[in-house]
């Protein structure tokens, strides 16, 4: 009954497809891109005036399915479930929440395995790079189509994280709120590194095809690796001697064998061949690549004076094992929204669980979230 | 420590008492930064009858939930690292209150408060009270009371001070003392002969302080 309560329930995704030939989506890249179509899913209802929005922004493996259920027998939940739904850090008896799956991605959205509609086939690897800065123009478009004036709150964590102070950056009079979890004004050379061996491992994959895999099995080895890789930046040292420590997969004697031996192993394996079940590996060449190219400082110049002057509300929070955005890169914006007297909040949070503990980690998070949404109304009560 | 119960009620005590000469000193509509707010609960007052524009630090992140569910903006930190992110002259009142004691490094605190600020608000427990000094002289024993319930080894206060080497501090820094408001026998006092008698009388001072050779680095 409880469980009920809390969930969401049943929700379905939706489309919006906007632009053509004569209005493209012009891309920060130069290249135009039309349509333009974006799976999103809402939960909660909007108010009289439309003003309780709150945009959910996903991270690199995310979709639009940020909460609740499929189908009635769904055994998988929304991907911030504990997060959405009544009575919740973002609790959709008062806000409206949406979630849009990023364009690049590769679950609905337009990306390259979807058709290019000068070929008649899947882009692959014509699909034009995109930037951050693109996937939120694309949920600009997709707020003026719900009727949406100004987001009470854009959050999100990761990459999500990156594209909330985009919003802030890019619209300032459209966003009253912005949490940045576990992300900062760019990814660092460490995380680029990172990207880069995820990327070629994929590219380097014979069954990658320069792009052109669809309709075979495509580069899965190389995608299992890439996610391989990129799980240990998710995991901290702590995490990990926690989980698994020098623990051996199957005996407690060493087999001396190619194969698997310790228990980190198998478990990295099974991630990596799961996540080729569910994920396109144009897509997370794209999407690696969007994360390399955010640049706050490139864009904006300066962060002291990116954020010189900005009317929102901003929460940064970040967790003192996270190695991939350690607590140092949300300091940074803090600082510079300190200097120019802005109204910024700050905290880091105490965890083990390294960059993924936004998404493990929720109960901290949710009393956090929720009280500095409560204190959002403060300077913007909602209509009923 | 932070988390200690005993901690959180001692402050909250003395807390009680002292917003409302707090509120007193600063006047409406002033830019307030408060280190080591706690839960904020002394900032939401003076945002609520100064109209203040306030902004709260401290190192418990977990308390400061409450201030942000009041629409504050927080900053979790710890004052012993400095506080950088901060700009010089920034704010018109800087308040220390019940932290300077439990702080590693008051003058580095003290400094960069001073640097921040016009003018600091600076709250403390006397360690020269007639009840500590007796304590210590015919009992022997580290010096406990009802406001100081704790040993030598677990107290949080780390720091200890008297309204006496508090004023000497601010000579040697070069701080005018604007005020000093003396909690003697539950009462705020701030005459003459309060001042006179504090260091043995007083359970609590607090002190509003500015720099005397103004603020080199003003913006």
């Amino acid at each position: 009954m409880l469980i009920e309560r809390q969930s969401v329930g049943l929700v379905e995704p939706q489309r919006y497809v906007f632009g053509s030939p004569q209005d493209p989506l012009v891309l920060d890249s130069g290249r135009m891109l039309e349509p333009v179509e974006q799976v999103y899913e809402t939960y909660g209802r909007p108010n009289a005036d439309r003003s309780n929005a709150v945009l959910i922004c996903h991270a690199l493996s995310g979709d639009a399915h940020a909460a609740g259920i499929h189908t009635p027998h769904d055994k998988r939940v929304g991907w911030w479930d504990s997060m959405i739904g009544p009575g919740k850090a973002f609790d959709t008896e008062r806000y409206w929440v949406i979630c849009a799956n990023v364009i690049g991605g590769c679950k609905g959205s337009t990306g390259p395995n979807t058709t290019n509609p000068a070929t008649g086939n899947p882009y692959g690897s014509d699909f034009p790079l995109i930037t951050i800065g693109d996937m939120v123009e694309a949920q600009k478009r997709l707020t003026e189509h719900l009727g949406i004036e100004k987001l009470f709150c854009v959050a999100g964590g990761s990459m999500g994280g990156f594209q909330a102070l985009e919003w802030a950056l890019r619209y300032p009079t459209h966003v009253h709120s912005v949490i940045s979890i576990a992300a900062g004004a760019n990814l660092s050379v460490q995380g680029i590194a990172f990207n880069a061996v995820g990327r070629h491992a994929i590219t380097s994959d014979p069954d990658w095809q320069g792009g052109h895999f669809y309709g075979t099995a495509g580069p899965v080895r190389g995608l299992a690796s890439a996610r391989m890789v990129a799980h240990i930046t998710y995991l901290s040292e702590i995490s990990l001697n926690h989980k698994f420590g020098r623990r051996l997969q199957s005996a407690d004697r060493l087999s001396y064998d190619i194969n698997h031996e310790f228990a980190v192993e198998s478990y990295l394996n099974h991630q990596g061949t799961r996540f080729t079940e569910r994920f396109d590996a144009n897509s997370y060449i794209y999407i690696t690549k969007a994360m390399d190219y955010f640049d706050i400082v490139r864009t904006y110049g300066p962060l002291k004076e990116a954020f010189a002057q900005m009317p929102s509300r901003f929460l940064l929070i970040s967790y003192n094992s996270d190695w991939l955005f350690p607590t140092r890169q949300s300091r940074e914006i803090v600082q510079a929204l300190t200097a120019g007297d802005r109204d910024v909040s700050f905290i880091e949070v105490d965890s083990p669980h390294g960059h993924d503990a936004f998404l493990i980690e929720t109960e901290r998070l949710t009393r956090i979230t929720a009280a500095f949404l409560d204190g959002s109304q403060r300077s913007r009560p909602l209509a009923e | 420590m932070p988390n200690d119960p005993r901690r959180v009620n001692y402050v909250n005590t003395l807390s009680q008492t002292d917003v409302d000469i707090i509120a007193a000193l600063i006047p409406e509509g002033a830019q307030v930064l408060d280190l080591g707010c706690g839960d904020c609960s002394l900032l939401g007052e003076l945002v609520t009858r100064k109209n203040v524009r306030g902004r709260g630090v401290d190192i418990d992140g977990e308390r400061l939930v409450r201030g942000m569910s009041l629409g504050l903006p927080v900053y979790q930190g710890d004052l012993d690292d400095g506080l950088a992110d901060f700009a010089d002259q920034a704010y018109d009142y800087v308040i220390l209150n019940q932290t300077l004691q439990v702080v590693k490094h008051p003058q580095i605190v003290l400094r960069e408060m001073m640097r921040i600020g016009r003018f600091g608000i600076v709250g403390f427990p006397n360690f020269g009270h007639l009840a500590l000094r007796s304590g210590l002289f015919f009992g022997g024993r580290a010096p406990k009371s009802s406001a100081l319930p704790f040993e030598w080894y677990n107290t949080p206060n780390i720091r200890v001070l008297t309204i006496k080497d508090f004023r000497a501090f601010c000579r040697e820094e070069n701080l005018r003392i604007v005020s000093e408001h003396l909690l003697i026998l539950n009462q705020w006092r701030g005459h003459w002969l309060a001042r006179r008698g504090a260091n043995l009388l007083a359970h609590i001072g607090i002190f509003v302080v500015t720099r005397r050779d103004g603020a080199p680095n003003a913006r």
